[in-house]
């Protein structure tokens, strides 16, 4: 049995915060985006952050080194764009096994050294699995609404590389991220069975969703219920809902999600929304209050930030979880007895 | 863990949980092309718009799974449940549901599971190929996420027994539940429901078997649900629906207290159990149950007597005649039904005192719904405009009564003077906002087209209007517009001025014309638009709506200015530098096959309907979407197909009768670029210049800076290259037409008849092009494009027009005219602001090397339009005048 089903058990797992909000902190130029090896590519990099595994890896590295320091058991690989469909932009399709595997070497090594300083608690990578800049369900074109611009198959195509490498790799969980078009996620996971049936092998498998808006549905336009329902056909070991709202709005969605299912929870919501500017201003303070309310009523089995948040933020989280049981089915956790 | 409770969950946008509190399961069955032969049609006619409507009906209908079958011969299947589930999804109030996806082919069921998001049910699989083929499938479909149908049949045949249902679904489930960990709650057994009261003596269990077998499969094999098609019990009742529909809700009633869960129902054909007649009820259950030995005959007699009652007569299309008056006038103005209009305002006008207030009340009533209807979206432009025709019919009808009276009209909302500007002859819009206006009672003052502004001002004060509506489609229309309301503004008018056409925009009327005029100025690009601003704007308090608008269209001035003074532009010097180089060494010049000046006096005008690109037809109805798929749009798509059979039928009678006379003029010459120039050589030798524009915008490096004349070969190479120029007129007529049109007040074929020149010249344009490409110049003989290709442009070479992106200039006419004496070989003319009379006619350049393209001059600097002025020997103010739209510095 994996190490993590074990942990997750006994306590709250944290999750990490932000990759890009630490890496924006680097102020990488074009040039630092290229490194070496990208010197005479023919398009600019400034931006592929998926890149800078492998031409800026110590600071990628870092970043992972900060949030495991700030007390998180998992990190997530570099790799949100990491398909061939989403380097497209930059021409770099050939470049996405390289990518993901490099990725989660860089992750997996960090996350050695800190379980071999502190066995107690061992530190796990997450491959992380972004949706993809495409929509397999709804059409870009409103002239069109029969029109796709990515089918299932290209997807299943895409993915299967990068969930290969990432495997290969090392990471100890997938995790497939950030969903807005549930039929993208379908054929992540689709393929992740292909794969582990190939391999031979079994790992577990994380499933996150984005509540786009106040309507309370997903981008293509599921309800919580109706999305779960759309992606509890395989094993997973958590299902919960990341990005696009802070920790305060995303709550009634989690309750919705607590009372539908008996998978573990995992929520890592953003700092709060983004003001004009696009930034995001709640403190590591603020959002511990909000998740601390999540933890009162015992939703939580995951936890952990997305955009805007810092090891800053994932300390405070940390510090907070400590404090409280993880969610069980039918049960309501609360505050641990001081001698438990 | 909640592992006792493993219910059926199935998803579209929506949960939805099969519980054992759930009610029978209604699967809706009328999107099967197997079950309904109108679906079929649809599907096989590629009208999946219509087709999207049956999923529609069954939504309402109270389905709560919709069932998707496309197995037949004659269409591609999967492509069919592809585009179909893909339409499904962009439908949400369709979308909520899970579909279930029907086909015997896997093929198919692999299509459709690849493009729904939601959890859905495979319809169906069995043991029929074998093991190892149902368990392959059963694997696929549980990674997909998917539920299952598994039918009752196995490698021997299909169960039609109690004995065999029990022994197929018995063996299924453990091969599914412990062979591959199939979760149980996700299959639903298909037991076979098959006909009774057959004939046949095998055939009188056939319901008890499904029954009994249905009872033991809930209670042996837990956590399924159980599933059926219904109608198929009472086949050998065809054309019998009294008895029929008696018998499914019998049959359902029994399978229910077996525990049957769901199924495959039309709730049309659906009797209320507790409503069948008793003595009918006891012979249909006679047969379910297998009660009697002389079930069937006595029910097969029975039948006999309840035959003849139907329920429901196929006149239900005339049946409105049978309503009130009132409602009959509503229906007629609402489906823009004339038939029977006359008969019913007479016998309004008979019922009332004074024949006004047949306008007043009963028409005035029908055009509120009208309204009503138009403006919450339920009803389309092109309805609206029929509405009109009837609303115009029945008030010309009423006309010579109201004169004998002496009556004067009640006063009208409020009147509106209507004017296409000074130098501008295009109408088709300005002529939609004043029907649509008119049918809200508002009175038109229509003053038509290139009207000067003093003509505009005097009957504005004279008739003491209330709203003033200015339209114009060419760009010099838009400083006239800008006139008009300086003018306004110096004679102290007050009135509010409506900017509309395909020129104007939101940002030239708040940056341009607003500033001109204190009072309010709005700009209204559509119809219905133009209501609820009208509305606002003659309401009685309507001060802060006004100030609203102008506090809007200051705030939007303020960001645009901001926002254009941020781009960055190059001396023309230096743009002339970056200019598109063609490599003129190995670059194919072809010398044109007909040098020189061709006139085509009168053109088969069928010639043309295979070149009209029908796309930009629908946009001047206001109805958005491209031709054909607009045709099937979910929204606009049944207007769309209306329209167009309408304008198919004028099209043909314009064709059959020769209502238009099309005709064209066109040159080729040898030519030659002198720096931006194009200098032409006559037939007599005398040398003409075409004047191009050159972009200005800093663009990146290695983009260059295009002009037309970087696309004919320099002087300076020595090599002697080519131009063309033409002018096309399908519009000879048009006029006339209208007006007989808008004599019978029928407005609906006035405009449609000009939207169809509109088209039927640039199809002209288009022909043309391609003959001369072709033949006449012959650069491309071997060229063979269809007409979508056509749309696309995916010829070699080009074909701009003055007064469009690539050359703004309109001035540019004027040469056209002259070398190709236009307006003496085919009699189009230019107005003052360089607009073509008629209106449908197009004019342009031709230029034929294969790396020429379209592009969008942008904004031009002072240097250029100092040298511009030189080059074309005007006066700086008039070349100002000219090229206002694109000067960088009136941004």
């Amino acid at each position: 049995m994996s190490r993590i089903l074990e942990e997750i058990q006994k306590r709250i797992l944290v999750l990490d915060g932000a990759m890009g909000t630490m890496l924006q902190r680097y102020n990488f130029t074009e040039e630092d985006f290229r490194g070496k090896r990208f010197k005479e590519y023919h398009l600019p990099l400034k931006g592929n952050n998926d890149l800078l595994s492998i031409t800026q890896p110590q600071a990628i590295k870092e970043v992972h080194h900060n949030y495991f320091e700030a007390g998180a058991d998992i990190v997530e690989t570099n790799t949100f764009s990491g398909t061939t469909i989403a380097m497209a932009d930059y021409d770099m399709e050939d470049l996405v096994y390289e990518l993901n595997y490099q990725s989660a070497r860089l992750a997996k090594e960090v996350a050695q050294e800190f379980t071999k300083k502190n066995p107690e608690q061992p530190r796990f990578v997450a491959g992380s699995i972004g949706p993809t800049n495409k929509t397999a369900s709804l059409s870009p074109d409103v002239n069109r609404p029969e029109y796709r611009a990515v089918s299932f198959e290209e997807l299943r195509i895409a993915y299967k590389e990068q969930v290969k490498a990432l495997i290969e790799g090392g990471v100890d969980v997938v995790l497939v991220e950030t969903i807005f078009d549930t039929l993208n996620a379908k054929a992540a996971l689709f393929t992740i069975e292909e794969v582990k049936e190939e391999l031979q092998i079994d790992i577990p498998v994380m499933v996150s969703g984005t509540i786009t808006d106040a309507s309370g549905r997903t981008l293509s336009g599921q309800t919580v219920e109706a999305f779960l329902i759309s992606i509890a056909h395989i094993d997973l070991l958590s299902v919960g809902f990341n990005c696009a709202l802070g920790a305060e709005q995303l709550k009634p969605y989690l309750q919705r999600l607590s009372r539908a299912t008996d998978i573990n929870i995992s929520a890592h919501p953003n700092a709060g929304l983004p003001n004009a500017f696009g930034e995001y201003d709640q403190s590591p303070k603020e959002m511990q209050q909000l998740i601390e309310s999540y933890l009162k009523d015992g939703l939580i089995n995951i936890i952990g930030g997305c955009c805007g948040t810092t090891p800053d933020h994932i300390k405070a989280i940390v510090d907070i979880a400590k404090k409280y049981k993880p969610r069980t089915i039918n049960s309501k956790a609360g505050i641990l007895d001081e001698d438990a | 863990m909640i592992s006792e409770n493993r219910y059926l969950k199935l998803s579209g946008l929506e949960p939805l949980v099969v519980t054992p509190q759930s009610n029978f399961i209604n699967v809706g069955e009328r999107t099967n092309v197997t079950g309904s032969r109108r679906f079929l049609r649809l599907i096989k006619e590629d009208k999946f718009g219509e087709a999207l409507e049956v999923a529609r009906h069954q939504v309402e209908g109270g389905a709560q799974i919709i069932d998707v079958n496309m197995d037949e011969g004659m269409i591609d299947g999967k492509a069919a449940m592809v585009q179909f589930l893909n339409l499904i999804a962009s439908e949400p109030e369709i979308a909520k549901l899970p579909i279930m996806i029907d086909s015997s082919k896997w093929e198919i069921i692999e299509a459709g599971l690849q493009v729904v998001q939601g959890k859905s049910v495979v319809n169906s699989i069995s043991l029929k190929e074998g093991e190892e083929e149902f368990l392959r499938q059963a694997t696929l479909i549980k990674r997909y996420g998917a539920a299952v149908i598994v039918m009752a049949f196995d490698e021997i045949g299909q169960a039609d027994t109690y004995e065999r249902r029990v022994e197929i679904c018995e063996r299924s489930y453990g091969l599914l539940v412990d062979g591959i960990n199939f979760p149980p709650e996700d299959i639903i057994f298909d037991p076979n429901i098959f006909p009774v009261a057959t004939g046949m003596e095998e055939h009188r269990k056939n319901a008890v078997d499904f029954f009994k077998a249905t009872k033991w499969i809930r209670e042996h094999l837990p956590h399924v649900n159980v599933s059926g098609g219904v109608s198929n019990v009472s086949f050998s009742f065809r054309g019998n629906n009294t008895v029929r529909e008696a018998m499914h809700s019998a049959f359902l009633y029994h399978a229910i207290q077996h525990g049957m869960t769901m199924g495959i129902v039309n709730p049309a054909m659906l009797e209320v159990y507790d409503e069948i007649p008793k003595d009918l009820l006891e012979h249909v259950e006679d047969v379910l149950l297998d009660r009697r030995d002389d079930a069937t005959e006595r029910l097969l007699d029975f039948a006999e007597t309840v035959k003849g009652i139907k329920k429901e007569s196929s006149v239900k299309a005339q049946e409105w005649r049978n309503d009130t008056l009132q409602e009959r006038l509503t229906h007629a103005l609402v489906k823009g039904i004339d038939a029977f209009i006359i008969e019913d305002v007479e016998e309004a006008r008979q019922s009332v005192e004074k024949p006004i207030e047949v306008i007043e009340n009963h028409l005035m009533n029908g055009m509120n719904v009208v309204g009503d209807l138009f403006g919450s979206g339920k009803m389309f432009l092109p309805q609206v405009v029929k509405s009109a025709r009837v609303m115009k019919k029945a008030v010309a009808y009423l006309q010579p009564y109201i004169e004998k009276e002496k009556d004067s009209a009640k006063p009208s909302n409020g009147k509106i003077l209507m004017a296409t500007v000074k130098g501008d002859v295009h109408d088709i819009g300005k002529n939609i906002v004043s029907v649509v206006l008119g049918c809200n009672n508002y009175e038109i003052i229509d003053l038509g087209v290139m009207v000067p502004p003093e003509k505009i001002l005097e009957v504005a004060k004279k008739e003491q209007v209330d709203v003033i509506g200015l339209s114009g489609l060419i760009t010099p229309s838009l400083d006239e517009m800008v006139y008009l309301a300086s003018e306004m503004q110096k004679q102290e008018l007050t009135t509010p001025l409506l900017i509309g056409g395909a020129t104007t925009s939101r940002a030239h009327t708040a940056v341009k014309i607003a500033p001109k005029y204190q009072n309010t100025v709005v700009h209204v690009n559509d119809a219905s638009r133009a209501v609820t601003v009208v509305g606002s704007l003659l309401q009685e308090n309507n001060t802060a709506y006004k100030e609203e608008i102008r506090e809007e269209y200051d705030a939007f001035r303020t960001q645009f200015l901001n926002r254009g003074k941020q781009k960055e532009y190059i001396s023309i010097e230096e743009a002339r530098k970056r200019s598109y180089k063609i490599d003129w060494q190995v670059a194919e010049i072809k010398k044109p096959n007909n040098i020189g000046i061709h006139v085509i006096e009168d053109l088969d005008i069928s010639i043309l309907k295979d070149y009209i690109d029908w796309s930009p037809f629908f946009r001047s109805w206001d109805l958005h979407g491209r031709y054909p798929n607009i045709l099937s749009d979910e929204l606009v798509g049944k207007q769309a197909t209306e329209l167009f059979n309408d304008a198919k039928e004028l099209l043909d009678q314009i064709i059959e009768e020769k209502l238009l006379k099309a005709k064209a003029v066109f040159g080729l010459f040898p030519a030659n670029a002198i720096d931006d120039d194009i200098e032409v050589i006559s037939n007599n030798g005398e040398k003409s210049k075409f004047l191009t524009l050159r972009q200005q915008l800093k663009k990146r490096e290695g983009k260059p800076n295009y002009a037309l004349a970087d696309f004919i070969a320099p002087k300076e190479t020595g090599l002697q290259d080519y131009i063309g120029c033409f002018c096309v007129s399908a519009g000879f007529g048009t006029d006339e037409i209208a007006k007989k049109y808008e004599d019978e007040s029928d407005d609906y074929n006035s405009i449609m008849v000009k939207a169809l020149a509109d088209r039927l010249a640039e199809a002209y344009a288009e022909y043309l092009h391609e003959e001369v490409r072709i033949k006449h110049w012959g650069y491309a003989e071997n060229e063979n494009l269809s007409n979508e290709e056509l749309i696309k442009e995916n010829y070699k070479g080009i074909r701009p027009a003055p007064g469009y992106p690539a050359c703004p200039d309109h001035l540019e006419k004027k040469t056209i005219w002259k070398l190709l004496d236009v307006e003496s070989t085919i009699g189009v003319k230019l107005t003052e602001s360089l607009a073509m009379w008629p209106a449908a006619s197009v004019s342009g350049y031709y230029f034929a090397n294969a790396e020429s393209k379209y592009f969008g001059l942008g904004k031009i600097t002072e240097d250029q339009l100092k040298e511009y002025t030189k080059r074309r020997d005007i006066s700086e103010s008039e070349a100002r005048k000219w090229l206002s739209p694109n000067l960088a510095t009136n941004q």
